[in-house]
């Protein structure tokens, strides 16, 4: 049994927010079913009292002085924008 | 002997002796590139002009006698997803191909500080997703060893550009062995610091948890130098670590009598090839003759490491790159009319097949439902692993064992099958999980191609890891292997 159907591909795609054609749909299906029937060999592994890494480090919260500093200006901001209109980044209908 | 194929050190004593000039070292290694980039294609951009204006203002220093930072007049290549304030930086991705950045990474501006030039920015996989660099969204880059054999990835063309002698060292990361692979398949000695010892700042995030910095030189003494100078806490980082930093060069005592060295039987198993296994137990043999011993060793969860990886690396990285959405930087597609369709398709025309695979591989992780069955899954096995590392450094000094499974391998060999490709990590992606830091060091050809031996230390401790490479390196001739371009 496939463990992940061409449907949940392109719910998965629209939630990436990535347009798939149909055929890319097909060829992700059958990929990341061989992937994650690969991935699923880690349930061999008997984890339930483990505790998850989400760092190596022994990082507590990492704090700093609340102090004024001088930010990156509108210029600098919108230098790399694709559209612009009055140092405001511009972009297409929101509301219909 | 070309002036590039010294070391810093004696490059530093001919500029002090003023037998040469910055401008002499960076016409060399101008003319060396346009030579033989052509056939490498190492280079994505190049920064010519302010290279040569710089050379001169550091000409200008030697002249007058003012302080000179540590790496004085020396030419770096950057790998193309570490920012560089004016200079454009790609990711090799069609997504950024007109990015021009706004600041200098962290180690950009420690560079710049200790008085390096940066000479241009070097080709890669996608957003470093690739063992090969032929996910580059521009180019693939060649193996100097072999032209029809690939460099290695991600930092594929930061390995071949060194390697080449397009310039003296790069900058390269390593999420899963980026810097280590390819530092192997080329012959080049690369490190992957301890997870928090250089910033990532100014990286360009593929996997936060695993992404890090590191150097790609032709000799251990010139990579402890480059370590030197980009090591060591960043505020701009909040996973930077605070910790003191050594004189790494001061680890160089070429004593490794008493070390104790692990080698575990899961990285000379199923899959690595003869000549590799054969090449390793030679470096065992020259480390024991000068007083190390060596135990087999197992660390048990290392078949597990693939699956985690791609699940984390991946799970990361689609986080990461939805801020690639058209809107305040990067390519934006003309068709589509309402804001939803303009992201999807910006970002589908945008990125290559390796890199949507990956975001969907990771979205899929993390969706609804699946979230604790994959990714809080596979962060409990990375638990698993890093303990095993732990164990065995209760007992021991360093790991040894192959880089990679295989020399490198024919361009367009492995890119049918992702999983296949995904094999190339199997001995480098443990230690990204684990935190810990690893080398790559030559150790020997196989077929005429260059074999890594890979060093694995203690978290922080890269002044172990360079005096157990530099004795091998001292003892052996293999890092004066060259490629013939």
């Amino acid at each position: 049994m496939s463990r992940i159907s061409k449907d949940q591909v392109k719910h998965v795609a629209h939630l990436a927010r990535l347009a798939v054609t149909e055929e890319e749909a097909e060829m992700l299906t059958e990929q990341l079913d061989k992937i994650i029937g690969f991935a699923e060999e880690l349930n061999e592994l008997d984890t339930d009292y483990v505790e998850p890494t989400t760092h190596v480090l022994e990082l507590k919260n990492v704090l700093r002085e609340d102090e004024v500093r001088n930010s990156v200006s509108v210029d600098e901001a919108m230098k790399n924008a694709p559209a612009q209109k009055d140092g405001q980044f511009k972009v297409p209908n929101i509301l219909e | 002997m070309s002036i590039l194929d010294k070391k810093i050190s004696e490059l530093h004593q001919l500029l002090h002796t003023k037998e040469l000039s910055v401008t002499d070292i960076v016409d060399a290694t101008f003319d060396r590139i346009h030579q033989v980039d052509g056939k490498v294609r190492a280079f994505l951009t190049l920064n010519e002009e302010f290279s040569r204006i710089k050379a001169k203002q550091l000409d200008e220093k030697l002249v007058s006698g003012a302080d000179r930072g540590l790496l004085f007049g020396m030419p770096i290549g950057i790998k193309d997803n570490i920012v560089t304030k004016g200079i454009r930086t790609t990711c090799a991705s069609r997504i950024l191909e007109n990015f021009e950045p706004i600041y200098d990474a962290t180690v950009v501006e420690r560079l710049n500080n200790a008085d390096t030039i940066t000479i241009g920015k070097l080709n890669m996989d996608e957003f470093a997703m690739g063992s090969s660099n032929e996910n580059s969204g521009f180019h693939p880059t060649h193996n100097p060893w072999d032209l029809s054999c690939v460099p290695g990835g991600s930092s594929g063309a930061s390995a071949a550009s060194v390697s080449a002698g397009e310039v003296l060292f790069s900058l390269g990361s390593d999420t899963g062995g980026s810097i280590r692979q390819p530092a192997a398949f080329c012959g080049v000695v690369g490190l992957k610091p301890t997870y928090g010892l250089v910033s990532r700042y100014g990286l360009v995030a593929f996997a936060s948890s695993l992404d890090q910095i590191g150097p790609i030189t032709r000799t251990v003494e010139d990579n402890a130098y480059l370590l030197q100078a980009i090591a060591g806490n960043d505020p701009m980082d909040s996973t930077s670590a605070k910790v003191d930093i050594p004189d790494y060069l001061a680890s160089f005592t070429g004593d490794v009598n008493g070390l104790k060295i692990a080698v575990p039987k899961e990285y000379l198993g199923e899959g690595v090839q003869p000549d590799v296994k054969e090449r390793v137990m030679e470096a065992l043999k020259v480390l024991e003759g000068l007083g190390a011993t060596w135990e087999e060793v197992s660390l048990p969860h290392s078949r597990y490491a693939l699956a985690t990886y791609y699940l984390l690396s991946s799970s990361e990285a689609s986080a990461n790159l939805s801020r690639f959405d058209g809107v305040r930087y990067g390519l934006r597609s003309d068709n589509s009319d309402n804001l939803i369709e303009m992201y999807k398709q910006s970002r589908s025309e945008g990125f290559g097949e390796e890199v949507k695979r990956r975001i969907m591989l990771g979205t899929f992780a993390l969706s609804s439902g699946y979230y604790d069955a994959y990714y809080k899954k596979a962060q409990k096995v990375r638990t698993l692993i890093k303990e095993d590392f732990t164990n065995i450094f209760e007992k021991y000094d360093v790991i040894i064992g192959p880089t990679a499974p295989s020399a490198s391998f024919k361009c367009g060999s492995m890119t049918k099958d992702p999983l296949t490709m995904y094999m190339n990590d199997i001995l480098t992606i443990p230690v990204n999980l684990a935190g810990v830091p690893a080398i790559s060091v030559p150790c020997g050809l196989s077929d005429g191609l260059p074999i890594g031996l890979q060093i694995i230390g203690k978290h922080f401790d890269e002044s172990t890891i360079y005096r157990v490479a530099h004795a091998f390196e001292q003892a052996t001739e293999h890092h004066k292997a060259k490629p013939k371009l």
